[in-house]
Order: C-alpha cells, then sequence, then structure tokens
C-alpha cells in the first residue's frame, strides 16, 4: 500500500506538476515560515526522537542551523522521517526542503538523481560487526559469512564490492528498515551486520547485550555523508551550503555558542565577517548580515554539534578522527568568509 | 415472432444519429480518445519534468551491471548481471512464494473451512478461534511474528538439528541433498513423463468406463504407482545415474546442497496461514449454501459422509466458492510485496527497491513493477475463471 502511495506520489508529480521547483526553495521557505528537513527515523548520534517528540542529533543540528540563518529561530524546522528508500524520492518530489539524513555523497546520486550535496557533515567509512564469540578478529576472516544490512544504502554494494575483491564467498541479507537488521542480527540471522561506522555505534547499543560484539578495524570504504538539496536551486543550495561552512569556520577562529557575543567586539577580521559586523556577505545569500551569528549563537560550531552528539562524552564515544580540523590533522576545512 | 419484425422496421425509419447503436460507438470512441491522449500528455509531461529536474530517465539503465548479491536465485545471477536480470531474479522469486503460498493457504482454508462445519464440538470450535485470532491481526505483524519465531526457534550453523547427517536445519535455513544428474539421467525425465501421459489416460478411460457400466477403478493408486514406479525402473535401468549432493558446515554457514532460506519459510507461512482464514469463510459459506435435502438425498442413497462432500457437496459448493477464491488468490500475491520487510528478495525488494535505490529512475521501475502485478493478476483472473466455466453446472 505504501508502495502503491509512493509510486502514486512520483508519478502524479512528475506527470501533473508542470513546474516541481518554480519559485526557488529559499522564497518557498520563507513563505511558508519553516523548513522540512528529512531526517533519519531513528539513529542514535545523528537523528533521533525522544518520547516527548523532541529531536537531537547532529544532521538535526544541520536542520537547524539552517533555520536559524534563515529564520534567526531554530524551532521553525519541521523533520520528516525517511527510511534509506524513501529519502531522495521525497525530496526529488518537493515533499521535503532539504535531507540531512546521513546521506552519503556518491558520484550517481549527485548527478543522476537530480540532487546536490552541499558538503560533508560527518567523514565516515562502512565497518563490521561481528558477535565476540565467533573469534574473529579481521574483516578478512569473514569469508563464507551471513551479512545483514539495510537495502538501499552503499552499504548493501560496498558489501558486494568486498568480498569479491577478497575473493570471499558470502550472503546479503538485506531488510527494508533498520529496526529488522539489528533485530535479525541480534536472533543469529547473520555472522555481521555492517553498516556505516557510526551507525555501528550506534546501533551497538540497541542489541540484547552490546558487551558481546566487537566492531572491526576494517573501514572498508568512504562515506562521506551531508546534506541533499534538489538541483538547479542554487540560491537555496548557498544558503544549505555555507550553513555548514559557517559552523566549521566558526569552530576554526574559536567562535562558540557561549562566547558569540563577545566575540561580536572582536578586533580579528575574519571574526568580523563571519559575525556580521564587517562587510554585508549575508546579502549574498538573500539573509540578514547576522546569518552566521543566528547560527552560532543558537546552534554551536562544527565542534560543538559534533561534541553534544557523537563525541568521545556521548554513549556513542567517537573520537573526532577524520572530522577534526583541517589543522588539527583531520578533514573539515571551509572556505573562508570573504 | 412478430415483435422481432416491429422492432426491425422501427429501426429502420430511424436516422442513423439516432441509431442507440451507432451513438453508443461514438461514445466509446469519444472516450478512448480522451483517455489516450491524457495518458501520451502525462507521459510526455512526465519525462519533460524528469528532463528539466536532471533525473535520469529512459530504460537504458536495464542494461547496467547491479553490483549487489541477491540471497535466493532461481536462476543464474551474480554481481555482474544486469539490472534486468536482477527484475526475473525477483518476479521468479515473487512467482515461487505466490503459487506455494496459494496451494498452502487452499489446502489449510478447505480443511479449516470444513472442520468449522464439523459435528465434532473441539473440532469446530478450534477452527473458529483459529480464523477469528487470525485474520483480525494485520498481515505485516504476523510476517515479523513468524519470521522472527522461525530465526529465534532454531540453532545456530554449529549447532544445526540434523537428520543423519545429510538434512539440516538452523537459523540459516533448511538444508537439503540436492540431486546431481548424471549421463543416462534424461531417461528418468522420459518416464516421468509417460508416467504422467499414462495417468491422465487411464483417468479418462476409467470415467468412461464407470458411465457406462458403473464399474470403479482406482485410479489414485494406480496413478501414485505408475508415477514412482515407471521413474524408479528407468533410474535402474539406466544405472542409476543421480548422486546426491550433501550441504556440508563450512566455515560460518552450510555450502553445497539444497538450501531453504528462514525468509522464504517466514513469508510462506505468514502468507498461507493469513490468507487460509478468509478461504475457510469462503468454503463454510459455499459448502452452506448447498441445500442439505442434497445431504440427505446422497444418505438415502447409501454413499457415507466422506464420499458425499466429495462427490455431492463439494462440486456444487465450488461454484459459489471460486469466484471469492480468485480474489483471495490475487490478494496473497499482492501481498507477498510485504516481502522486503523480512529481507525476502522478491521483485519489490530487489528491483522497486535495491534496482529503484541505485538508479533512482523511480518513474520506470514502479511502471514495470505495476505491469508486472496486473499481469499476474491477470492470468491468475483468466485461469480462475476458466476453471468456474469448467466447474458450472452442466445440465445434461
Ligand atoms: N550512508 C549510507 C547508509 C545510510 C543509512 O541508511 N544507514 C542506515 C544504517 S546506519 C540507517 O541509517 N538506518 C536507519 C533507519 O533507516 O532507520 C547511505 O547513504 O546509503
Amino acid at each position: 500500500m505504501k508502495k502503491a502511495i509512493v509510486s502514486v506520489v512520483v508519478g502524479v508529480t512528475l506527470g501533473v506538476a508542470a513546474t516541481a521547483a518554480s519559485a526557488g526553495t529559499l522564497d518557498d521557505v520563507k513563505a511558508k515560515g519553516f523548513i522540512q528537513c528529512g531526517v533519519n527515523p531513528g539513529l542514535p548520534g545523528f537523528s533521533n526522537p525522544d518520547d516527548k517528540g523532541n529531536w537531537t542529533g547532529i544532521d538535526v543540528d544541520v536542520c537547524r542551523a539552517v533555520a536559524a540563518a534563515v529564520f534567526g529561530d531554530t524551532t521553525k524546522v519541521k523533520f520528516t522521517p525517511l527510511s534509506a528508500k524513501e529519502r531522495f524520492t521525497a525530496l526529488q518530489t518537493g515533499e521535503i526542503d532539504m535531507l540531512s539524513r546521513n546521506s552519503t555523497w556518491t558520484m550517481s546520486r549527485d548527478t543522476s538523481l537530480g540532487l546536490n550535496f552541499t558538503g560533508i557533515t560527518y567523514y565516515d567509512g562502512q565497518g563490521f560487526m561481528v558477535r565476540k564469540s565467533l573469534g574473529v578478529t579481521s574483516a578478512l576472516e569473514l569469508s563464507g559469512a551471513s551479512v545483514c544490512t539495510q537495502t538501499g544504502t552503499t552499504t548493501e554494494l560496498n558489501i558486494a564490492d568486498f568480498f569479491r575483491s577478497n575473493n570471499m564467498p558470502y550472503e546479503i541479507v538485506a531488510f527494508e528498515k533498520n529496526d529488522e537488521v539489528v533485530q535479525a542480527y541480534d536472533a543469529g540471522r547473520c555472522d555481521v551486520h555492517s553498516t556505516d561506522a557510526s551507525g555501528l555505534h550506534a546501533e551497538r547499543l540497541k542489541l540484547t547485550n552490546p558487551g558481546d560484539h566487537v566492531i572491526l578495524p576494517e573501514i572498508i570504504s568512504k562515506e562521506p555523508l551531508g546534506p541533499v538539496v534538489r538541483q538547479g536551486d542554487d540560491g537555496w543550495f548557498n544558503v544549505v551550503k555555507w550553513t555548514l561552512f559557517a559552523m566549521v569556520n566558526a569552530e576554526e577562529l574559536g567562535v562558540t555558542s557561549k562566547n558569540v557575543d563577545e566575540m561580536k567586539a572582536s578586533e580579528n577580521p575574519e571574526i568580523k565577517r563571519l559575525l556580521g559586523t564587517e562587510g554585508a556577505f549575508g546579502e549574498g545569500i538573500a539573509l540578514g548580515n547576522d546569518w552566521a551569528y543566528n547560527i552560532v549563537k543558537m546552534v554551536g560550531n562544527y565542534g560543538e554539534i559534533f561534541d553534544a552528539n557523537v563525541g568521545p562524552d556521548t554513549p556513542l564515544g567517537i573520537s573526532r578522527g577524520l572530522n577534526a580540523l583541517w589543522k588539527n590533522g583531520g578533514l573539515q576545512y571551509a572556505p573562508p568568509v570573504r | 415472432m412478430a415483435g422481432a419484425r416491429t422492432a426491425e422496421e422501427a429501426a429502420k425509419k430511424v436516422a442513423w444519429i439516432n441509431d442507440p447503436r451507432i451513438r453508443g460507438l461514438a461514445y466509446q470512441i469519444v472516450l478512448i480518445a480522451i483517455i489516450v491522449l491524457l495518458g501520451y500528455e502525462f507521459i510526455h509531461n512526465a519525462a519533460l519534468n524528469l528532463e528539466k529536474q536532471n533525473i535520469a530517465s529512459g530504460f537504458g539503465f536495464l542494461k547496467n551491471t547491479s553490483g549487489f548479491a541477491i540471497v535466493q536465485t532461481l536462476i543464474d545471477y551474480s554481481e555482474e548481471s544486469s539490472y534486468g536480470r536482477v527484475f526475473f531474479v525477483g518476479l521468479l522469486n515473487t512467482i515461487l512464494v505466490a503459487v506455494i503460498g496459494i496451494v498452502l493457504a487452499t489446502v489449510i482454508g478447505f480443511v479449516v473451512g470444513i472442520a468449522r462445519l464439523s459435528n465434532n464440538w473441539v473440532i469446530s470450535r478450534v477452527a473458529t478461534v483459529y480464523v477469528e485470532l487470525v485474520r483480525n491481526i494485520p498481515l505485516l505483524l504476523q510476517l515479523f511474528f513468524w519470521y522472527f519465531a522461525v530465526l529465534r526457534s532454531l540453532p545456530n550453523p554449529r549447532q544445526s538439528l540434523e537428520i543423519s547427517g545429510s538434512v539440516f536445519l538452523n537459523n540459516r535455513g533448511f538444508f537439503l541433498p540436492k540431486p546431481v544428474f548424471g549421463e543416462g539421467a534424461g531417461l528418468i525425465g522420459i518416464a516421468l513423463i509417460v508416467a504422467i501421459v499414462a495417468t491422465v489416460a487411464i483417468r479418462f478411460w476409467a470415467h468412461r468406463r464407470q458411465d457406462r457400466t458403473g464399474r470403479i477403478f482406482p485410479v489414485f493408486w494406480t496413478g501414485v504407482g505408475l508415477l514412482v514406479g515407471l521413474p524408479l525402473v528407468a533410474f535402474l535401468v539406466a544405472g542409476m545415474p543421480v548422486t546426491l549432493d550433501y550441504s556440508v558446515l563450512k566455515g560460518f554457514n552450510f555450502v553445497g546442497g539444497l538450501r531453504v532460506i528462514p525468509e522464504f519459510v517466514g513469508l510462506v507461512l505468514a502468507l498461507s496461514i493469513y490468507t487460509a482464514t478468509f478461504i475457510a469463510e469462503i468454503v463454510r459459506a459455499g459448502i452452506l449454501a448447498v441445500s442439505h435435502g442434497q445431504t440427505e438425498a446422497s444418505y438415502s442413497l447409501g454413499l457415507r459422509p466422506g464420499p458425499t462432500l466429495r462427490l455431492v457437496v463439494i462440486p456444487q459448493a465450488m461454484r459459489v466458492i471460486i469466484p471469492p477464491l480468485t480474489s483471495q488468490y490475487l490478494n496473497l500475491t499482492k501481498n507477498s510485496s510485504l516481502a522486503v520487510a523480512i529481507a525476502y528478495p522478491d521483485l519489490v525488494s530487489v528491483f522497486a527497491g535495491t534496482v529503484l535505490n541505485q538508479t533512482g529512475q523511480a518513474v520506470e521501475v514502479l511502471l514495470i513493477t505495476m505491469l508486472v502485478y496486473l499481469g499476474l493478476s491477470l492470468v491468475t483472473s483468466l485461469f480462475m475463471n476458466w476453471y468456474n466455466a469448467r466447474m458450472a453446472l452442466v445440465e445434461r
């Protein structure tokens, strides 16, 4: 039934709607007064609703940061939980304004789906989790294993690549929803559970005995996760892209949600340009000059949202690694505001 | 006779523009033209919009390499196969569950439907409880129930339940020895075909003889004898050219042999147990629709309850049963698309799921998928209509 609805929606939207994205998304968003943001239905650290319906996570914070830039109000965002399968269609048909759902930036998604990735929120890679009792210490010992994973993900394809290139037979069991992947793995249907390493840390927490499972050291792919918008809407693309850049630049300049008001008085020209006390950079993206100030003040800089959601002091306990600033040996690097 | 003539004469007098037949035809043509035009406009517009939004379109993707593996394939398939091949793998997997599910649901449905009418209080109550309980719980929940019930109750491969080292059962599936046909095995196939033809012929002959003389011939047992015996003789004559390929535990899993995956078992169980409740009610209604006088007449002719049910009641009940039974078969086939929830690789899962996601060509993929379900439904309907016509009351 759901499938039928999706197909009808796709068909009707593409067949009847003369212009899906006519006026720019930014104007549409301003007119309706909120941003509709597609997120993961439940991945601790990235996007997770609590029992009161409050969403938390690094992907969710990116949506809020865009709302802060556009409206100066982080509550002006509505979340649409989407499965791996539904996410891109929801964006194509205009059901959501942006997607921030641990989605890997790949060439085909970027070029043939009519979508654009705006940046990289989190540098990830695919990993494997197995039961400790199997005594496996390396992914190269997994010949002949059954692997549980979710359909509609890059994970499915990477597994095939990895096992084939290492000449190991394997079996893949692909479920539509992540909950069933975890349950089936827990019930012993598979020897291995595979997904983005960040996801493995989050999902291990959902198992009956998290301590009985280990995440193997190998990372078998590049999974740059980032926000996505529709192609051909450069105004909106710029807003989402620069929201993330502003957060990274703020961290680099030492501007945090706590000190941003004092920083407004800073003599550093880079900080002045970022916080809008010098120049008129907001104009270029059709926003107020305090766009970046609002982002940092209301949501935080990149390091802050990383630490709050997935960092060492959270249940996920992930260290910065590749996601450290370039100055600290990581890959997070943003073009300057100038 | 006279009435017909006046009508004909009247028709001649009416101008062609007022002729109801011509008018009717004209309306039909106009309607079809509008539908075709709308359809064209719809497709054309969709294509334009896809292009404008830079979304790939067309059917060329079917030739591209899939790159992913599928857990159950009835035809040769590897990651190097094309998306087109994925389509056939999924289609066959769908047909497999649908056919086996329909057969099982029918058997369970008939047994339970008849049991509900049983004079034995316990049997009829058990049947009632089953029907009322199962048909009121959403199918998706039952699907998860059966799948995880199957999984959780079975041991891991290293602790498999086994029968004399050849049949194994664990949470990776049910493993059986697979027959491998060597040279000369063709003879067995030929023997089987001969046996089938002979059984059909004997059945035909026995019916004719019974009609003529009233004597009954044991068709069933003769048939069984032929179907088992002839291939067996051929097997021995050809020098036993069939060997068995056993499943063996290698590393994490069993390899070789024949395997039934837990996803298949879960899906077939859920679909057939659920659909059987509806079939049971249809069967019960069908039987109740046959007047009790028929049963009494049959008893007074000296037929026992078994043959009465088989020869008198069921054939008449079938006429009431078949049309709604067809809808249940169609439902089961369409419900099989829930497969993806438990990772059974049916058409919706691998084609409208994984392929759609890899290629992003939603319009094309969903169009093909919907056409397939339409096609499957039409084939089922046609077959059932044919069967219904055959079962219809033949007046002598
Ligand atoms: N980054 C990969 C995988 C993303 C993905 O969907 N991951 C799964 C496993 S961590 C997930 O988030 N599932 C949560 C859900 O659908 O509820 C991609 O973009 O394809």
